[in-house]
């Protein structure tokens, strides 16, 4: 086990670098110009100084590994340097944003409380709802209960979030006037009441990245359910004498939840990226909506950067899933 | 119940013979499944909507009518007697005077083609892909191995950065409609192909297993007709199955990067663009955000229960139980 997860991580590495590439290379070819925003009266000469003092003045690959050494070498070093005083980094250049000429990794840290707040509790309540729905929809197949879970989770599964999203406030800001429909990132909770300001302003947009995660793994949890309370050794539990719970919640819920537990691992990168929309339908500013700033304002490095850190995540946790599904499954041998 | 005592010409004429080929039985099951059934309803009526509706209709989805903008669904009528209704407005008009019948009408055109063609595209990548890693063992190294590289790209991200990077090049050489249509169906296209490609995959390598195919190998049947021949319409299920999924998932994906504000441009309606136009106004007309939302919405819906269906209608396991 040991050594296919290190044989995986080695592994890894190319995959990453390729994709830096391809995101790197992708972006070279970018119209926008850094400089578009600047007067026209500059001249040229000094507007070529500019770009030089942006970095720009380099060949693509001369950037390219600076780029990589930044990001692999100077970054994490500022960040050992603030966490325990040392003096690892001396200065060197960090990645700086064109847009708030700020260091990019400052920038993140600013947004990243946000998107962990709402959409990773959203994923995990999402997973909290789904996988009691998929357990009973599967234990007791074309009820009632499974006639209206199936559908709900086709509806969430199907109904875009940015509708859902917009519905919500339609319905619950507006008509009712219930929860605000804009998230207020500077609020501050310090007492009982601010406390419950924060979850009225969380509650919408945590449900709708909620319904849209649980309708997908309540699905897998139901069909993982299905494909083994028709095997054979339920059978042969019920026949033992066992009682209903412990054939269902034991034998079956342990062995059904192998699949499920790595397709909840392989969506937790989604929890960054994906929730890009919802951020922008509630003026969350977290990860995503920082993306898309960035990406509307040309601002190369914070994309190449943004972007990567959802490369490297989806690469991480899909490295998980399978070193999980080895853990969790001794059927599996790696080695 | 047969009388066995009958003769057989009687029994032949009270049973006329019943032609079952393959697709026939697919069907009846299909039929069986009525969730599925029902998307098929709506998926036809929401496409006569979008291919005849704006003929019968015969309002121009863009014509502005500056003095009647604003103007409130016909059923606002019920609970407020004062809105501003109009019979000829049955959906109302948005800021500018322009039909939202029209407009929804005109919108799903757009939206619908989009998702078919990038749907296609991404088919018939996935599918080469698949075929040719599944049935060639020395491509099917480098093939899978560039299926996981891209499947480990953040694709919406990329998406977005596509966009913006190809949007001015496309729009000077085909135009501002055809350039970001061919831009949105591309990028759909070649960022949705991987899942068809590794079922593909490994439908084709057991195939190649089986004993028919070893038959037709053992005539001397070439590489290029096996594969159309044998292996392609035996893969044609899965094929089927991921294409409705490839339609719903381009759908989302197109309404989604126009609802960014990254799809066409603002004078050019679908139905995600339309939604987020109506955004910023939906406290006093939320009719502007419904309407569209729930055109996607069910559209996506049937199309997904078109494709549940579906997969219990192909499956052979399934059928005639």
């Amino acid at each position: 086990m040991l050594t296919y997860t290190i044989r995986r991580l080695v592994l890894a590495i190319p995959t990453l670098l390729f994709i830096a590439l391809v995101i790197f290379l992708l972006l070279e070819l970018a119209p926008g110009d850094p400089l578009a925003n600047m007067p026209l009266t500059i001249p040229p000469e000094v507007r070529q100084q500019m770009r030089e003092a942006l970095g720009l003045g380099e060949p693509w690959y001369v950037r390219f590994v600076l780029w990589l050494y930044q990001f692999f070498v100077v970054e994490p070093s500022y960040w050992l340097d603030a966490t325990f005083g040392t003096d690892l980094a001396a200065g060197q250049q960090r990645i700086i944003s064109f847009q708030s000429r700020s260091p990019v990794f400052d920038t993140i840290a600013e947004r990243l409380p946000q998107t962990l707040w709402v959409v990773g509790m959203s994923y995990i309540v999402g997973v909290l709802i789904a996988l009691p729905i998929g357990i009973i929809s599967a234990y007791r197949q074309y009820s009632w209960f499974d006639q209206i879970g199936t559908f709900v989770s086709m509806v969430g599964f199907s109904v875009p979030t940015f509708f859902t999203g917009v519905l919500l406030i339609v319905i619950f800001s507006v008509q009712l006037g219930w929860f605000p429909s804009i998230y207020d990132t500077t609020h501050r909770v310090n007492d009982l009441d601010s406390f419950l300001f924060q979850l009225r302003q969380m509650a919408m947009p945590v449900f709708v990245l909620a319904l849209y995660n649980a309708a997908q793994i309540s699905r897998y949890m139901r069909a993982s359910m299905l494909d083994n309370l028709g095997q054979d050794y339920v059978r042969t539990a019920r026949a033992k004498g066992m009682n209903e719970k412990v054939v269902v919640l034991q034998h079956v819920l342990r062995n059904s939840m192998i699949p499920v537990v790595t397709v909840i691992a392989l969506g937790v990168p989604q929890v960054f990226g994906g929730a890009i929309i919802t951020e922008q339908v509630f003026k969350v500013n977290g990860l995503g909506q920082l993306l898309i700033l960035a990406i509307q304002g040309s601002d190369i490095p914070m994309v190449m950067t943004l972007t990567f850190i959802f490369a490297v995540l989806i690469v991480l946790f899909n490295l998980i899933a399978d070193v999980l599904y080895g853990l969790l499954d001794p059927r599996i041998r790696y080695d | 119940m047969t009388d066995a005592n009958l003769p057989l010409e009687q029994i032949a004429a009270e049973q006329p013979f019943k032609h079952r080929s393959h697709w026939w039985d697919v069907w009846a099951q299909f039929r069986t499944h009525k969730g599925a059934l029902l998307g098929l309803f709506f998926l036809v009526f929401i496409t006569l909507f979008v291919l005849i509706g704006p003929s019968l209709w015969g309002v121009d989805a863009t014509a502005l009518d500056i003095r009647n903008k604003d103007v409130r669904p016909i059923y606002t009528i019920l609970w407020d007697s004062s809105a501003k209704v109009s019979w000829a407005r049955p959906l109302g008009t948005d800021q500018l005077g322009r039909d939202n019948m029209a407009a929804l009408m005109q919108g799903g055109r757009i939206s619908m083609a989009v998702g078919w063609t990038a749907m296609l595209l991404s088919v018939i990548l996935g599918t080469l892909v698949g075929v040719l890693a599944g049935y060639f063992r020395r491509l099917d190294g480098v093939l899978m191995r560039f299926t996981d590289l891209v499947l480990a790209l953040p694709l919406l991200p990329l998406l977005l950065v596509m966009m913006l990077l190809f949007r001015d090049t496309l729009r000077a050489a085909f135009g501002p409609e055809q350039g970001i249509f061919i831009l949105i169906v591309v990028a759909i296209g070649v960022t949705s192909w991987m899942q068809t490609a590794r079922i593909v995959r490994g439908d084709v390598l057991a195939l190649k297993e089986r004993e028919f195919v070893l038959a037709a190998r053992s005539i001397g049947t070439p590489s290029r007709r096996m594969i159309t021949r044998h292996v392609l319409p035996n893969v044609l299920s899965p094929i089927m199955v991921s294409a409705t999924l490839g339609l719903a998932n381009a759908i989302i994906t197109e309404s989604a990067l126009s609802f960014l504000g990254l799809g066409f441009p603002s004078d050019f309606p679908t139905w995600g663009k339309i939604l987020f136009d109506s955004v910023d106004r939906m406290a006093a007309f939320p009719e502007r955000v419904l309407w569209p939302g729930l055109a996607i919405s069910l559209t996506v819906l049937s199309v997904n229960y078109i494709g549940d269906g579906l997969r219990d209608a192909l499956d052979p396991r399934i059928r005639g139980t």
